[in-house]
């Protein structure tokens, strides 16, 4: 390691030319942030080839609420992925969540309220379920939801007796087509939008600012005060600059939102909590972690719960989306979000991995569906195309931890 | 011969292991006229060259601290890492060898056995032995030569098992012996061996050192032996290398210089060690801390199989407890067993701490009530490897570092610096990840980890298996200071000498069995053999029988 220190606190290092330090500036931005360059890489290309459409305002709240229930079940995926295992069976629980969402509010007339709680705790019920087996009873965690997705879906036929229910209430589907500008409280504000751009950006370079000053404090490798001044510059721009883009159209979705705020918690809990260290520390090594009194177990029966509740919120974002509850919904969503957290550098084996990441990762699919959508490529070359991403994103990734 | 180093840049990590690819090692092997002779001049850190020469039938040893070099160098040797990847030559009677691969150099007769041994587990013996080698005529296997050609080479070894054995019903000394007969049947020149006998108990030992001998008399084969276990090298050796820092210390030829452990130690660490166990001063042996009645545990895989039979011992406060015995004894058992059931099935007896009986039933009611357990396998079950030494050091105690769920990272930090720096860490920082460190490093963070949690009881499982001189006597000055602070110490290892040099007092165990309880008087190597050749007298003389027995006076 040979990361700079200008203000020279602590051990200086030896090589000082200032060659060598951009040199592993760019090796490092390149290793720990391959997949959002790549990310706006692929943005770019696809802007220019589809004439400035794919970042105009109102395709980029498109693009957002198409692909929020994806990212929804990326975060919950991200933990279990981290514990070295995976979820098959998200599609299927989404479906079901959805069926009984479309049940009791189209048929049985019941209120949205009482509906979204019983469908949240229906979630946590599947996850629990799931999650009994695969830490207690220890059947492996592929087959057990390989199962849930066939019994999921096949529960999702049964509610549905083969029907698609619709339309849902608009208060339903308030949370997945509307815009902050719609509620009015937010309406009454001008520029709402713009000022939660503001403090995204106070938020960030506060952030940034203090784990810099944190590195010096303890003298660990923080980077030069240039490189900090940059990284603010450009968390202010790109936060005023989207939400500025974005109230080119209708403003924020209150979808974006509500993801924003699942990313900020889940990073906080993966980053610095105690459950969090200990779900990054079973991925990495089962034996040792329960030998160091972490009850394991538990900690994976909690993986899958919580994926349940993802699981649901997705539903329930997807059902509102589309207006409808369909037997097929969610079709292979599962892979969707698996692929997700694997093109955001989470490891198959367990341990490694962010929640930024897979939100990376998700939107890199995310922007290549659309972008080839407007080019009018068909589904079939889509999905090649997102076949070779993933492969290529994995592999790079690899190649790029062994050169290390 | 013309040496010219291209180690330039970026200096190594330390402690970390050196691998040739993108580093620019310097690696040369020539191998003289006539006669095998390699000589091996590789650039470590420093400017001086290794030479190694190996004749024709005779048996070399390796000797060095981890991280020395020695694995890079016979990795080299055999092809693992490739031809270009190190610069000069590797010379094979006079003429330069280009091993790309390693079947390269098994072509060439010069075989490699890894220290984790490179087996099927559900494969068979013979199936195993011509892995990679099978015999087959277009592809298809003709198992009539197979297992023919298998007992064969098995006899050669000494394994009488059915060549169908699959390879997991064996031992592992019978696993060594089985990579032995497949590097026989690569017709075999010069056979590498890593770390042999790390992981085999003495008898198993003895066995596979003496077919080494009995290989070379009868077959001319040439061996390299890399080691850590400085009796037997100095037993079977003609010539020893010394390997520090990578360099070439010295060589000791057999019958021409001075030929025992102290002088190899010596060369090991650079001084000499007058006393490789260091003296424990103003360490008063309090109140019993500890103790354990009728403690049984039964296997969790084969019902019906006690593994710890009725054992009772206690430790008191400031004193080092050893549980000597034989691999396979069940002292890891009884001390997972007493770590919160981390092992075996129905599990009875009383545990007493503090003159209180307690129930331990998972990891963290044994640490809440200050029993720590430092594991003999700090790879698999120990460390988490791809982490940092700072996620390692605390993960057992991120509750004393947390409020409300939430990780303070100040103190984490701050804590995980202050044991790097007491215990001697050698890293680059705490944010080095632990599968970076070298054994010895690695034992210390697992200290580390333990020491932060404050226990009362700390067990060491094999704390200095696999790890160097000089690391081994810091650890032992770590165990001493934590006698001093009163706190209980018990070390399982089946290094003799070091039972005996670090203990007060000593148990002895065997099948699961306390055979004996001898105190640091009246302990010796032979007292303790005695009190295990005992129990086995005993033991067939009348079967089933036996609680702990009194030996030794």
């Amino acid at each position: 390691m040979s990361a700079e220190n200008s203000t020279g606190t602590k051990a200086a290092p030896k090589l000082p030319s200032s060659a060598l330090s951009k040199m592993s500036f760019l090796s490092v931005a390149i290793h720990d942030y391959a997949m959002f360059i790549a990310l706006i890489v692929i943005a770019i290309f696809l802007q220019i080839c589809t004439d400035g459409v794919l970042l105009a305002p109102i395709n980029i709240s498109k693009l957002v609420m198409q692909n929020s229930y994806i990212l929804i079940l990326a975060i919950g995926m991200l933990p279990c992925i981290l514990t070295g295992d995976i979820d098959l069976s998200v599609g299927s629980v989404l479906a079901v969540v959805g069926a009984i969402a479309g049940t009791m509010i189209v048929s049985m007339k019941m209120s949205v309220p009482v509906t979204v709680i019983v469908c949240l705790l229906v979630g946590l019920l599947i996850g629990a379920w799931q999650g009994f087996w695969i830490s207690f009873i220890r059947v492996p965690s592929f087959i057990v939801t390989l199962a849930g997705m066939l019994i999921f879906r096949g529960a999702t036929m049964i509610i549905l007796d083969g029907n698609t229910l619709s339309p849902f209430p608009a208060s339903y589907q308030f949370v997945a087509q509307k815009f902050l500008q719609d509620i009015p409280l937010f309406a009454a504000i001008p520029y709402s939008t713009m000022l939660i751009g503001v403090l995204i950006a106070a938020v960030g370079v506060y952030m940034v600012v203090h784990s810099y000053r944190q590195k010096l404090k303890y003298g660990i490798p923080a980077g030069s005060q240039w490189a900090l001044i940059v990284k603010c510059a450009l968390i202010v721009f790109v936060s005023l600059f989207a939400t500025y883009w974005l109230t080119k159209f209708k403003g924020m979705p209150i979808i974006l939102l509500l993801l924003g705020v699942l990313i900020v918690i889940y990073s906080f809990v993966c980053n610095k909590t105690v459950l969090g260290r200990h779900i990054y520390a079973l991925g990495g090594n089962e034996r040792a972690t329960q030998l160091s009194g972490v009850k394991t177990k538990w900690v994976r029966f909690l993986v899958f719960v919580n994926m349940g509740l993802m699981a649901a919120v997705a539903g329930l974002v997807f059902s509102a989306r589309l207006n409808c509850a369909a037997p097929s919904a969610g079709t292979s969503f599962e892979l969707d979000a698996i692929a997700a957290c694997y093109i955001g550098g989470a490891s198959a084996t367990g341990g490694v991995g962010t929640i930024i990441g897979a939100i990376v990762g998700g939107l890199v699919m995310g922007v290549l569906n659309n972008g080839m959508s407007i080019l009018g490529i068909g589904i079939d070359w889509q999905q090649g195309i997102k076949g070779m991403v993933l492969l290529l994103a994995v592999a790079f990734d690899i190649y790029n931890q062994s050169k290390k | 011969m013309t040496l010219r180093s291209k180690r330039t840049g970026k200096g190594l990590p330390l402690g970390g292991s050196l691998t040739p690819a993108g580093r620019n090692e310097y690696a040369e092997l020539f191998i003289g006229n006539e006669r095998y002779c390699q000589n091996i001049s590789w650039w470590g850190t420093g400017l001086d060259k290794v030479n190694i020469q190996v004749e024709e039938g005779s048996i070399q040893a390796l000797v060095g601290e981890n991280g020395a070099g020695k694995s890079t160098l016979m990795n080299v040797l055999s092809g693992i890492y490739p031809y270009g990847t190190y610069e000069g030559q590797i010379l094979y009677h006079g003429q330069e060898c280009h091993f790309n691969t390693i079947r390269d150099s098994e072509k060439e007769g010069i075989v490699i056995i890894h220290q984790e041994l490179a087996l099927i587990p559900y494969l068979s013996v013979m199936e195993n032995i011509f892995l990679g080698n099978e015999q087959a005529s277009r592809g298809i296997i003709n198992w009539e030569k197979c297992r023919l050609e298998a007992m064969k080479l098995m006899e050669r070894v000494g394994l009488k098992e059915l060549p169908d054995t699959p390879v997991n019903k064996l031992g592992v000394g019978k696993q060594q012996l089985i990579e032995i007969a497949k590097a026989l049947s690569k017709h075999v020149k010069l056979l590498i061996l890593d770390e042999p006998t790390a992981s085999l108990n003495d008898d198993d030992s003895e066995k596979l050192l003496n077919l080494i001998l009995e290989l070379r008399a009868k077959w001319g084969m040439t061996a390299i032996i890399i080691s850590h276990k400085l009796n037997e090298v100095t037993r079977i050796a003609d010539k020893i290398t010394v390997i520090r820092d990578g360099k070439s210390i010295e060589t000791l030829v057999k019958g021409k210089d001075e030929f025992t452990e102290e002088r190899i130690i010596k060369g090991m660490v650079g001084r000499e060690i007058t006393d490789r166990y260091p003296a424990r001063v103003n360490c008063p042996i309090g109140e019993v801390c500890l103790e354990v009645k009728d403690w049984c545990v039964y296997s969790p895989y084969i019902a019906d199989r006690l593994v710890v039979d009725h054992v009772n011992f206690k430790v008191r406060r400031g004193e080092v407890v050893g549980i000597a015995g034989l691999m396979g004894a069940g002292r890891t058992e009884l001390a997972m067993s007493l770590f919160g059931k981390s092992y075996g099935r129905n599990i009875n007896g009383t545990i007493i701490k503090d003159g209180k009986s307690i129930q331990l039933n998972c990891v963290s009611d044994a640490i809440k009530n200050g029993i720590a357990y430092v594991t003999e396998d700090r790879k698999g079950q120990g460390l988490i490897l791809i982490q940092s030494i700072r996620e390692n050091t605390t993960l057992p105690t991120l509750d004393k570092l947390s409020s409300g769920g939430v990780i303070s990272k100040e103190r984490e930090i701050d804590v995980a610096g202050q044991y790097m720096k007491k215990l001697h860490i050698k890293a680059p920082g705490i944010y080095q990840k632990t599968k970076n460190l070298s054994g010895g490093n690695q034992q210390k963070v697992m200290l580390a980890r333990w020491i932060y949690a404050d226990p009362d009881v700390l067990i060491l499982d094999e704390p200095t298996r696999g790890i160097d001189v000089g690391a081994k006597y810091e650890i032992y000055c770590i165990i001493n200071e934590l006698a001093q602070q009163g706190k209980s110490v018990i070390v399982i290892s089946s290094e003799l000498p070091e039972v005996l040099g670090i203990s007060d007092r000593i148990y002895v165990m065997n099948e699961g069995r306390f055979v004996g309880e001898l105190s640091k008087k009246e302990a010796s190597q032979e007292n303790i053999m005695r009190c295990i050749m005992q129990s086995n007298d005993k033991k067939t003389a009348e079967p089933g029988g036996g609680k702990n027995h009194e030996c030794g006076e």
